[in-house]
């Protein structure tokens, strides 16, 4: 059962990281590790700013 | 053990495609294509793509990749390999896949799948792979920016200018293939329209509501769309309101340029980052959806092998099958957008050299499999009812009493009683020249899903593939429009700095309507024009986007010389010698043939003469100087695409002969080695 779980928490941390909702927490963990005690901006703040980059370059294709 | 199963897959791989290339009878099974196609992409990633990560790029796995020497935590992020996979995968696969195996297949089953197979394991996906490895060493550049550091600022300059172009056509044509997919169609106009609010809302929920959650919003969002299908049919049974979504080509080609401009001044939350994420979710799930049903259904491909529109006198298009059958498949096969993209993006997201080979060979070997699906839902339909859906009026005339008996006449049998029947279950009005590839991919798509989970949704299913396709059309249009806008801004600022600030809204709202200007000309072009806008735009794209490919491996094949290894220089100098050959011959043609159905000016010089004599119906006269005058341009952007080649490939030749004669070259731009974190 416990090899389910975390089989399962597994699977949901991969997902997040595929479809981007992961993208705000793996920024705190590097910015606490990086560059601990700097103001982080919040989740929206983030949120916003990613994709304003996002769409600044071509990363769709035909 | 692991030798005998690779030399299973071989012998599989070589027993059906053996059996495809050798049948000839009335049909054969889809199960022949897909298990030569899959054993074909193994062998390619097992072998070829593994020789040349060894031996030709030197992949370094003990080398720092900049994910992990500039990881900032947004776009430098060492990532997962199977995880940019996907980001790579979802960014490379667009509607090009779809489309233009679809049209390939006037020539038959064939000759667009033994290109799709060895275009892709020997041109496309190795020039994925390697221009995402030469990016990679330098920290992630552009393509364009690569060409002007290592050949010179000719390249450089021609790379832009070409990328520029691209965008344009590429715009124009998907813009046309939605408006012939809504044309006179009330429900799957009110479908698509419906995907606006639908993006907007998602756009709001992500940015507002709940932050960045993104799993929530595009469920939310697939799910209305999924009832947008639904309420499209209701639209479409109700008389009143079904005439509100009932437009000619016309009415719904102002919108979509509209719409494109919109697109590209509102702020990307709202529209197109939401749409973004909707139609990656749609374009995967439909995709594994579509997989899954081929192997259940296995359909039988009707269209023979070869057909005789081999000779050029095909009805959708114009031309030989040299050279066209590789002009006309460029996604799919090779395709020089990708370069774009594995120069830039993901190239920021590898974690380790040696993931390059999954993520470039690997991506692009799955896009050609979806190719692959594209051609046999369009072959598994009766071939007379491809010709009548996908063959413009102009050429099988007008009515369906005409396009039955020219068409039948081509030995491709088909009444308007059949056609009629397939239009009702489709939930239409009519199915005749409903050009574009859309429409026909939609009719092969939804035979296979109500063959594999219920006869009775074919409607549903048939919107929902227009859907599916205008959902990633539109976000490539958008996308696209502000690309060329940041492009044309930066251009543009070299002549007066101020218009080059991305973000001044008067620059802005000038750089946009540019664009949209100039992809709205072609797409309007395309609309009135009674032969269907496809058969001259498509070719024009196609050959654009190989001259992006052989800018791409001409980048590449002039590194691997400047690094001295001129042995192994084939390896991307095959590739580009081909797509050079392709897209000049092409191009000739397209410019001198005497043929008005394939050359620019002879179509050009025909009009004119049918105008002066008199002979046009009073409809076609009215259009005639403006499809002239289009016909001339698009003979001189044609030229102007191999002038950019050729200038391309003579500045690689350049630098080659002068690394080869010992002569100073400009340096490598490689960012220097620094060991791996996990070497160390």
């Amino acid at each position: 059962m416990r090899r389910v779980r975390m089989l399962v928490a597994r699977a949901r941390r991969l997902a997040g990281r595929l479809n981007g909702d992961a993208a705000y927490e793996r920024f705190v963990a590097h910015r606490c590790s990086r560059h601990p005690g700097e103001p982080l901006p919040s989740r929206r703040e983030f949120w916003c700013g990613e994709v304003e980059r996002k769409w600044q370059g071509i990363n769709r294709c035909c | 053990m692991k030798r005998l199963f690779w030399l299973a897959v071989a012998a599989a791989g070589a027993y059906a495609l053996g059996g495809l290339a050798l049948h000839r009878g009335e049909s054969i099974n889809a199960l022949w294509i897909i298990v030569a196609a899959v054993c074909i992409y193994a062998l390619g990633f097992r072998f070829y793509s593994a020789w040349i990560a060894a031996r030709v790029l030197a992949i370094d796995p003990t080398r720092a990749t900049p994910a992990e020497r500039l990881d900032n935590g947004r776009d430098f992020v060492p990532t997962h390999r199977w995880i940019a996979f996907g980001h790579h995968f979802a960014a490379i696969a667009g509607p090009g896949p779809l489309i233009g195996p679809t049209l390939a297949a006037q020539f038959g089953y064939l000759p667009g799948t033994l290109w799709i197979l060895v275009g892709a394991v020997l041109g496309g996906c190795v020039q994925d792979m390697t221009i995402l490895l030469l990016s990679t060493r330098r920290n992630g550049r552009s393509l364009g920016q690569m060409a002007r550091d290592e050949l010179g600022p000719v390249g450089g300059a021609a790379a832009l200018t070409g990328t520029l172009v691209i965008m344009v056509i590429l715009i124009a044509v998907l813009g046309l293939v939605v408006v012939n997919a809504m044309k006179h169609s009330p429900w799957a106009t009110a479908t698509v329209f419906a995907t606006i609010p639908i993006a907007i809302l998602v756009g709001l929920y992500l940015r507002n509501w709940r932050p960045g959650r993104v799993l929530e919003g595009s469920l939310i969002g697939v799910t209305l769309l999924l009832l947008a299908v639904v309420g499209g049919g209701w639209v479409n049974a109700s008389p009143t309101i079904r005439g509100w979504f009932d437009h000619d080509g016309l009415t719904l080609a102002w919108f979509v340029i509209g719409y494109g401009w919109c697109a590209a001044i509102l702020p990307v939350w709202l529209l197109l980052a939401p749409r973004d994420y909707l139609s990656t979710f749609l374009k995967l799930g439909t995709i594994v959806l579509l997989a899954i049903a081929i192997v259940i259904a296995q359909p039988d491909i009707r269209m023979p092998a070869i057909t005789q529109f081999v000779d050029g006198s095909g009805p959708i298009f114009g031309g030989k099958v040299f050279p066209f059958v590789f002009i006309t498949i460029a996604c799919g096969a090779v395709s020089g957008f990708h370069a774009l993209v594995a120069s830039g993006t993901t190239p920021k997201l590898v974690a380790s050299e040696a993931d390059v080979r999954l993520i470039g060979y690997g991506s692009m070997a799955l896009e050609s499999f979806v190719a692959i699906m594209a051609m046999i839902a369009a072959t598994l339909l009766d071939p007379g009812v491809y010709f009548a859906i996908n063959t413009a009026p102009g050429i099988v005339g007008a009515t369906p009493a005409a396009a039955v008996e020219t068409i039948s006449s081509w030995g491709f049998p088909v009444t308007i009683e059949q056609m009629a029947a397939l239009a009702r279950e489709m939930g239409e009005a009519t199915l005749f020249s409903r050009t574009g590839g859309a429409p026909s991919l939609a009719v092969g798509m939804a035979s296979i899903f109500a063959s594999t989970f219920g006869e009775s949704l074919l409607a549903i299913w048939y919107h929902f593939a227009i859907m599916f396709e205008a959902v990633f059309i539109l976000t490539t249009l958008d996308a696209g429009t502000r690309v060329g806008r940041f492009m044309l801004q930066d251009t543009l600022g070299n002549l007066w700095p101020p218009i080059g600030r991305t973000s001044w809204y008067p620059s802005v709202l000038v750089a946009s309507t540019l664009v949209v200007a100039a992809w709205g000309y072609f797409l309007y072009i395309g609309v009135i024009d009674p032969n269907g806008g496809v058969h001259i735009l498509w070719p024009l794209f196609g050959i654009a986007n190989q001259m992006l490919a052989a800018i791409a491996l001409a980048v590449a094949t002039g590194i691997i010389v400047k690094q001295g290894k001129l042995r192994y220089a084939w390896v991307t100098l095959a590739p580009l010698a081909w797509l050079a050959i392709v897209t000049t011959t092409a191009a000739v043609q397209k410019i001198v043939s005497d043929d008005p159905r394939l050359g620019f000016f002879a179509a050009a010089r025909d009009l004119a003469a049918k105008l002066a004599a008199g002979t046009l119906p009073p409809e076609r006269a009215a259009v005639a100087p403006q499809l002239i005058f289009n016909q001339q341009l698009d003979a001189w952007l044609t030229g102007f695409f191999v002038v950019i080649v050729w200038l391309v490939i003579a500045d690689m030749l350049r630098v080659c002969w002068r690394a080869t004669t010992g002569k100073p070259v400009l340096p490598s731009s490689e960012a220097p080695y620094v060991p791996a974190r996990s070497a160390a």
